[in-house]
């Protein structure tokens, strides 16, 4: 995810490195990307500014590549590839111009139609049919829906096919309208309109549809490709044009394409009169970032690079106009073969309910078989010696079927018959109907207001239906870090200039922190509050301290370097000003969110970057002795790019004054040794703070500069030049040399910090989704440092966790790598990971009530994974209560989530935003995509779709909560149902010798499932609910009804079986008991087969299944708003072991004194303390006997008093006695000094209240009622 | 929340987002009770008081329906008479299939029943056969429909196997094997004093079946002609639609066990009264083992003689009322807070973590 997170390398220096390792092969690609994509915004920036200088005037050539050290598209490599066009993978050849000529259309390339359609109108029948008979119960009733047509049938031929045809039919319509509207989508896209050159130099539009290989297309502003193109020219000199490629990658930023400098003098529609040009290239492929291919124009041939190449489906901007040869067309494209079928998924529950098929249709065939042996002996017994038992069955004169003479024959035929009979067993439509339902129980979910983002505007989206209970189910939830439980925005906090620390924003993390060290933060909290009030919030700015903003810098003691850094702030940078012109408001198209809130804050220092020429970047600032705001510019000279090897950029500017400044920023790791020794002389507070950042969970950046004389710059620039022209192998090696040279002897000017904040929500959803008994590991590349405070500010760790730590970064590991000998460093590697698993596990073991956390770094993760230790690992993480994988790659996630999804059998789930996610989205039981602004390969490749971190909660807890108990009550009731309906016609089978004449007739056969008892069913699978919403999120442990299948287990399904059989037996003999052979009508009549038949069919009809619910105690009598009551509920809930702010709090760490001696204790008994702040001081029985010892507690006055690093919370001078001894124990309490009353305090959580009303009598009953209750 | 403008900058591009408002909340679901699954629903929990009230109401409503329907089923008088064995002659006993075979034997026979309470008319007569299994399926599907409705569609005889046709290919009407073991024993009655009462046997069918599915001009054909004669025969200058021991025969019986109407008498009986039925012992149940009775029935409100509902209702209201008073006095001797969380399954258990 970082590469794309961090478009701009040059702030996210220190994570870029890290991933370098495992990804080396993407990275290459993204900072090719990368390094493009800056270019096109800065040209783009420059060609805008321009525009403005000389109206009217002739464009003049733009030539950026000065700046820049890398040139984009001149790789080494592309000779090799080169060679290869004409080879194997390497065979097309397009006709430029000329497609229509005789070789072209030998080659028979196909025009460029679209069809994404499943089906078309000749296939569809066949097709869809095939498709539906691939299922057993289906098939099964295909095979007896053509027996029916046999005289082997009990029963009409249309009763046993009519249901089968509803059904069918039902499906294949669902599918007809799926595919009718991507054939609508198909069509839309087909016949939009692009210009094409209909030859001498004419150009006209025509469909998307009608495009061939070799046409040359004119694509205007805003306009998407319609096919892969090769870019020819464009409005611009260059020939360059910019690209937006949202629809292929998700990303917004835009990236600047380049033509060949042979075809950029094509301008006009004209001058394609006599183009001519013959393009040989790589074969379609999926490979969206590379190109391989020449041009042979002019008898001269070109190669050809992915510069030059623009994708169907991505959109021009920023560009008039552009030239283009098809070279791939329809399905050809990169991104229709891209487009691939997400991995189905089925839900265990239905892999379950398969089984319970097999399981029917195993009974079915007992019953069979048990009926036709009977029937054997009876139609045997019919015939003896010629003499006719039952003569009114004429046993002598019969065909096979009730022969009695071929009895065993009769009776295999009877199988079959009985087989048709007895198939109301299998319930025909329960597929359909579990379709309907889901699809309904989706639309739920798609409609759920609360799980709508206002400020993206995007609600929930279940994107595959087939997974709405699995949601119920989650054990494990692997989540991405960045982007997904923070916003990936980034917020400029804190900064050290010249050794001084600036900033008073507090962050998550050191909230978080603070509560664990007992700092008390209360008054920056209250400060912080009311400026949030009063200023208005700009987004990447948090950053608050009185010494340096409002131009406040100047009275500071170092005030010329606080100036140099904010100017630092200013120029050092890739971004690129919009100015509203109207409200004169300037914002900034920076790549990253960091490099955005770098710009944004010397903005609201007093550092106003306004505007980027291609040779200049021009300020306006404060000037500290008039105190005016004074325009400055500088001229850019330089820039050195970020690279993940450098993790820095510089740039060269010369300042108004004429001196040439080098300015740098980058990781702590390459800048401090880079530092002149007169240049540290705020080193050691700078490294300090740099530190204490990076514990609060910031970012942190170097800043440092320094000048040049001309001489030295002269030097490097003729160096430079030299190198960036080289056209060897070893071209960027030079380039970094001739850098190296210059970036050195800098002089220090502070550090800058940049929070990536935590999403709304995500401590308490974690605590809720904790509650509920889910486990959560996090996923992240970021480094260990960084997602150990995260997971301090989410709650996912907390204090008092013990923290089992797996890493490889050992002193002499490092020796050991540094070293060079990869073999023994692997060795050593395993060695060291598999004996601190083992120590892991038995840490473990040793302790029962203590709460783990497991971290690990993704180089051991490599070496844990492998199939000896792996489960090794597993059996460690599962009995963690959290589990932070940092610095995992991608793969590495998909790997982990696959280990737990295999291993423990259980439901997983991974939530994430960024194409670094995809593979463990896709990898996971229930992949969650986040809507955010990464853009949508997560969203594409998920499951459910959502837009926060957040409704996370509500989607499980509550949507799948529900729909997990339908679906399991709806297919239990469906076997329910089938059963009774079955057994009944079973039992009368044994009033009739089993000759296989149904009780029922026809259509009421037939019409069973699909129209009588189908609607109770789907209402139940849509409608149900045992608790509401709130009480679902009140009380998350209902959660683990899903989790231990409770609702779907073989108990459960054979209890409702058992009643089925009860159902149809008491149906039976209760119908014909009360028509037994009596007159039942007023004239005499008696009762016929068709009456007894009607009256048991109604029966079964009619009866409606008994609600199974458990006692709702929860609801009675509103006790479920009563919060006392609710704690109690919870406290299940709430285990020593499990993470989450409530687990935090009730970890809290409270000073105990027992028997006069202090002693720390946690977990166990905080849990009894709290329970009694809660309860009104009246202790849970069963909570007090989990207790070893007894203990005397002091509440103290009030928050504040910091003993070691160890809080104490003191409510009051309040002493609860417990028994002393473990034998005794009994409670008493005593109240030394105040009375309970005034025992009131606020408790600060990760920025929630928690209020405790600890005094509240018994009497006192209103104010309790927000006892302990988190307020959301 | 936040400023609208000027947050762009962290989104590259994000080109014209902000937009018109109306466009921007366009995802936003409607807000219905419906579609956020806030409907009202009523969720019962069953509470003492609840499941007390519940289980004595049922008992309430049950109890009495049970008595009635008893004191109804009470008040019919039926006499039944089994008579297949009696009526064989004492020297056929070790070859009853012999003698019912024989068409030389005599089959009349007579029967003396007693009256046990007073009868008021009408009393059906019923025949009871057991051990017959009109609901076998070779059977049921033996007939053809529309050969019995329409004259026209003599000729229909598909299903009919193997009693369709004669020897010499005439269709058989009624054909099938229903027909052709059509039910032929008859009774007469006298009163003691030798007053004959008449049997009517008009209307003992379903209307239904008269009016629509024997044809009023359809008339039995080849029937019975064949070289294996089945059971009765069938006159056939008499229609199907005024054939009703043929229709009541055609309405198969669910159960082996059945009883199908002869006829009625209009005629009151007064208790004590002796009945001489003289009776044709024609038809073939020793083949199969089978039982035929001779029933005399009044019907009530309720229809015939059936206790079984009566019983069932009286039983569950029984048991309801039990229950109810059971679950009061438990309520009250050992009564239990509801909801009491102390009762959960992992507080039942403090060793249990």
């Amino acid at each position: 995810m970082f590469q794309l997170i961090c478009s701009s390398p040059l702030l996210c220096a220190d994570i870029f490195c890290l991933e370098e390792e495992d990804e080396d092969f993407q990275e290459k690609i993204e900072a090719l990307r990368l390094k493009r994509d800056r270019e096109g915004q800065i040209r783009l920036a420059g060609e805008t500014t321009e525009k403005k200088e000389m109206a009217g005037g002739r464009r003049k050539k733009i030539h950026f590549s000065k700046f820049f050290s890398f040139n984009c598209g001149k790789s080494s490599l592309q000779d090799e590839q080169q060679n290869q066009i004409g080879g194997p993978g390497f065979s097309r050849v397009v006709f430029a111009n000329d497609p229509a000529c005789f070789e072209a259309t030998n080659l028979n390339y196909g025009l460029n139609y679209v069809s994404t359609t499943k089906y078309n109108l000749a296939t569809f029948l066949p097709k869809s049919l095939f498709e539906q008979f691939r299922r057993v119960a289906n098939f099964y009733f295909l095979v007896t829906g053509c027996l029916a047509f046999t005289p082997l049938a009990p029963y009409g031929a249309v009763s046993a096919i009519l249901p089968l045809i509803v059904v069918i039919g039902a499906t294949m319509a669902k599918e007809a309208v799926e595919d009718w509207r991507r054939f609508q989508q198909d069509t839309e896209m087909n016949n939009r309109k692009v210009k094409f050159h209909r030859g001498d130099g004419t150009f006209e539009r025509t469909e998307w549809k009608k495009l061939r290989v070799g046409d040359i297309v004119k694509v205007e502003k805003d306009e998407f490709f319609p096919t892969d193109l090769i870019l020819l020219s464009s409005n611009y000199e260059e020939a360059i044009c910019y690209v937006e490629t949202m629809n292929l990658d998700g990303e917004t930023n835009l990236k600047m394409k380049q033509a060949l400098e042979v075809t950029s003098n094509l301008h006009d529609d004209s001058s394609f009169q006599n183009f001519k040009a013959i393009i040989k290239c790589e074969d379609p492929n999926a490979n969206l970032y590379t190109f391989v291919g020449s041009m042979e124009y002019q008898d001269q041939p070109y190669p050809l690079s992915p510069q030059q190449i623009l994708l169907r489906d991505s959109k021009l901007r920023n560009t008039d106009y552009i030239y283009g040869v098809v070279i791939f067309t329809g399905h050809d494209t990169k991104v229709m073969q891209n487009a691939t079928d997400p991995p189905s998924k089925r839900s265990k529950i239905e892999r379950k309910m398969d089984k319970l098929i097999y399981l029917l249709l195993f009974f079915l065939v007992v019953i069979a078989t048990i009926g036709s042996i009977i029937f054997g002996i009876k139609t045997h017994e019919d015939l003896n010696n010629g003499k006719m038992k039952r003569w009114y069955l004429r046993p002598d004169d019969t065909k096979v079927f009730y022969d009695p003479k071929r009895a065993p024959l009769a009776a295999i035929l009877h199988f079959l018959t009985a087989l048709m009979l007895y198939s109301y067993f299998i319930p025909i439509s329960l597929y359909v109907s579990i379709e309907i339902v889901k699809v309904l129980q989706t639309i739920f979910i798609n409609q759920d207001i609360e799980m709508y983002h206002e400020e993206s505007d995007k609600p929930a989206h279940a994107r595959t239906s087939n997974l709405t209970e699995e949601l119920g189910q989650v054990d494990t939830i692997l989540s991405d870090k960045t982007g997904t439980l923070t916003m990936n925005s980034m917020e400029f906090i804190k900064c050290s200039i010249a050794g001084t620390a600036y900033g008073r924003g507090v962050t998550e993390v050191e909230r978080a922190m603070a509560k664990r060290k007992g700092v008390p933060l209360f008054s920056e909290e209250e400060n912080e509050e009311d400026n949030v009030v009063n200023r208005p919030a700009i987004k990447g700015f948090n950053f608050i301290d009185g010494r340096v903003m409002n131009g406040n810098w100047v009275n500071e003691p170092y005030s010329e370097v606080i100036q140099k850094f904010f100017r630092l702030l200013a120029i050092c940078h890739t971004a690129i000003p919009e100015v509203d012109e109207a409200s004169r408001q300037i914002t900034y198209e920076a790549e990253s969110p960091d490099e955005a809130a770098f710009v944004i804050a010397a903005r609201e220092l007093g550092f106003q970057f306004y505007q980027r020429t291609q040779t200049a970047i021009s300020l306006y600032e404060l000037d500290p002795l008039t105190g005016n705001t004074v325009e400055r510019q500088y001229k850019l000279l330089n820039i050195l790019e970020f690279s993940s090897a450098r993790k820095r950029m510089s740039v060269i500017v010369q300042s108004p004054e004429g001196k040439l400044l080098l300015l740098s920023k980058g990781a702590d790791s390459v800048m401090f040794e880079r530092l002149s020794n007169e240049g540290r002389e705020f080193e050691e507070k700078t490294k300090e703070h740099i530190n204490e950042y990076a514990d609060a969970g910031l970012r942190t950046l170097v800043l440092a500069y320094r000048e040049l004389d001309e001489e030295e710059y002269e030097r490097f620039e003729k160096e430079f030049t030299e190198a960036k022209n080289s056209v060897s192998a070893d071209r960027d090696e030079k380039i970094d040399a001739a850098t190296d040279k210059i970036e050195k002897d800098f002089i220090l000017l502070g550090a800058t910090a940049v929070e990536d904040k935590l999403q709304n929500g995500v401590p308490e959803c974690i605590d809720k989704l904790a509650q509920a008994g889910i486990k959560i590991w996090v996923l992240t590349g970021d480094k260990m440092e960084t997602a150990i405070n995260i997971g301090f500010a989410s709650s996912l760790l907390r204090q008092g966790m013990k923290q089992i730590i797996i890493t490889l970064e050992t002193p002499d590991l490092i020796l050991l790598e540094k070293q060079g000998n990869k073999d023994a460093f692997a060795k050593a590697s395993k060695e060291s990971i598999t004996r601190q698993i083992n120590e892991g596990n038995k840490l473990l073991s040793s302790s029962t009530s203590d709460s783990f956390a497991l971290i690990i770094d993704g180089k051991s993760l490599t070496y844990a994974l492998e199939d000896d230790l792996k489960n090794l690992l597993l059996q460690l993480a599962i009995r963690c209560a959290s589990v932070i994988c940092c610095r995992s790659s991608p793969k590495q996630k998909a790997l982990v989530t696959r280990l737990v999804k295999t291993n423990t059998r259980k439901v997983t789930l991974g939530i994430g935003d960024g194409a670094n996610d995809v593979g463990m989205l896709q990898e996971a039981d229930i992949g969650i995509g986040i809507s955010g602004a990464e853009g949508m390969q997560a969203v594409m490749a998920s499951d459910v779709a959502i837009a926060q971190f957040r409704y996370l909660e509500r989607l499980l807890l509550v949507h799948g909560h529900w729909c997990y108990r339908r679906i399991s009550s709806m297919i239990c009731y469906f076997f329910y149902k089938n059963i009774t309906f079955g057994l009944t016609i079973f039992l009368y089978e044994a009033y009739t010798t089993f000759s296989g004449q149904p009780v029922y007739e026809d259509w009421s056969l037939s019409l069973y499932n699909v129209f009588f008892t189908s609607l109770p069913v789907v209402a139940l699978g849509v409608f149900d609910q045992d608790v509401s919403a709130r009480f679902c999120l009140k009380f998350p442990m209902l959660y683990q009804e899903g989790v231990q299948n409770l609702l779907f287990s073989w108990r459960r399904i054979i209890a409702w079986m058992f009643n089925g059989v009860i159902s149809a037996i008491m149906i039976f003999f209760f119908t014909t008991s009360i028509y037994e052979h009596q007159a039942f009508r007023k004239g005499g009549e008696v009762v016929d087969r068709s009456i007894l038949g009607a009256a048991m069919y109604t029966s079964v009809t009619r009866f409606f299944p008994m609600y199974h619910n458990m006692i709702q105690w929860i609801r009675f009598d509103g006790k479920g708003d009563d919060p006392e009551y609710c704690q109690v509920v919870r406290q299940r809930s709430v285990r020593p072991t499990t993470v989450g702010v409530s687990a935090r709090l009730d970890a809290k760490v409270i000073h105990t004194w027992i028997n006069g001696e202090a002693a720390l204790r946690d977990d166990h008994f905080t849990q009894v303390a709290i329970v009694q702040l809660e309860r009104r001081w009246v202790l849970c029985p069963h909570r007090v006997l989990d207790l070893d010892v007894g203990f005397v507690v002091l509440f103290c006055g009030k928050l504040g008093t910091t003993t070691d690093e160890h809080s104490m919370i003191m409510l009051g001078t309040t002493t609860v006695t417990l028994g002393t001894t473990s034998s005794e124990r009994w409670i008493s309490m005593t109240e030394l000094g105040k009375t309970t009353d005034e025992l009131r305090t606020t408790v600060l959580d990760s920025g929630r209240n928690y209020e405790l009303n600890s005094g509240a009598r018994h009497e006192d009953e209103s104010s309790s009622s927000s006892v302990f209750d988190s307020r959301a | 929340m936040k400023n609208d403008t000027g947050i762009s900058a962290a989104r590259p591009s994000a080109g014209s987002g902000d937009g018109n408002a109306a466009r921007r909340n366009s995802n936003r679901p409607k807000y219905s009770r419906f579609t956020q699954q806030e409907l009202p629903a009523c969720k019962p929990i069953l509470t003492p008081q609840w499941v007390i009230s519940v289980f004595t109401l049922i008992g309430v409503i049950f109890i009495p329906i049970g008595v009635v329907a008893l004191l109804a089923s009470n008040d019919v008088v039926e006499i039944v008479d089994r008579y297949e064995i009696a009526c064989v002659p004492p020297n056929m006993t070790h070859d009853k299939i012999g003698y019912i075979q024989n068409p030389s034997i005599s089959k009349t026979c007579t029967r003396k029943l007693k009256v046990p309470k007073d009868m008021d008319k009408p009393i059906y007569v019923y025949y009871q056969l057991d051990n017959f299994y009109q609901n076998h399926r070779r059977y049921v599907k033996s007939r053809n429909d529309q050969q019995l409705r329409d004259a026209s569609k003599a000729n229909e005889t598909s299903g009919c196997d193997p009693e369709k046709t004669t020897a010499d290919g005439m269709p058989i009407v009624p054909c099938g094997l229903i027909a052709w073991s059509l039910f032929n024993d008859t009774y007469s009655f006298n009163r003691g004093n030798g007053e004959a009462m008449i049997v009517n046997k008009k209307d003992i069918s379903w209307k239904s079946d008269r009016d629509h599915k024997f044809g009023s001009d359809v008339y039995p054909k080849n029937f019975q002609n064949g070289a294996l004669i089945g059971g009765g025969k069938l006159d056939p200058k008499i229609r199907l639609s005024e054939q009703e021991d043929l229709i009541v025969w055609m309405r198969t019986a669910a159960l082996p066990t059945f009883r199908k109407l002869y006829g009625r008498i209009d005629v009151d009986l007064k208790e004590n009264d002796i009945i001489t039925v003289a009776l044709e012992n024609n038809y073939n149940t020793y083949s199969f083992g089978g039982k035929k009775k001779l029933v005399l029935s009044t019907t009530t409100w309720l229809g015939g003689r059936n206790s079984f509902l009566g019983i069932a209702y009286l039983s569950v209201g029984g048991l309801c009322f039990f229950l109810s008073t059971a679950f009061t006095v438990v309520s009250l001797v050992k009564p239990r807070t509801i909801g009491d969380p102390s009762y959960l399954s992992w507080n039942r258990n403090p060793a249990s973590q």
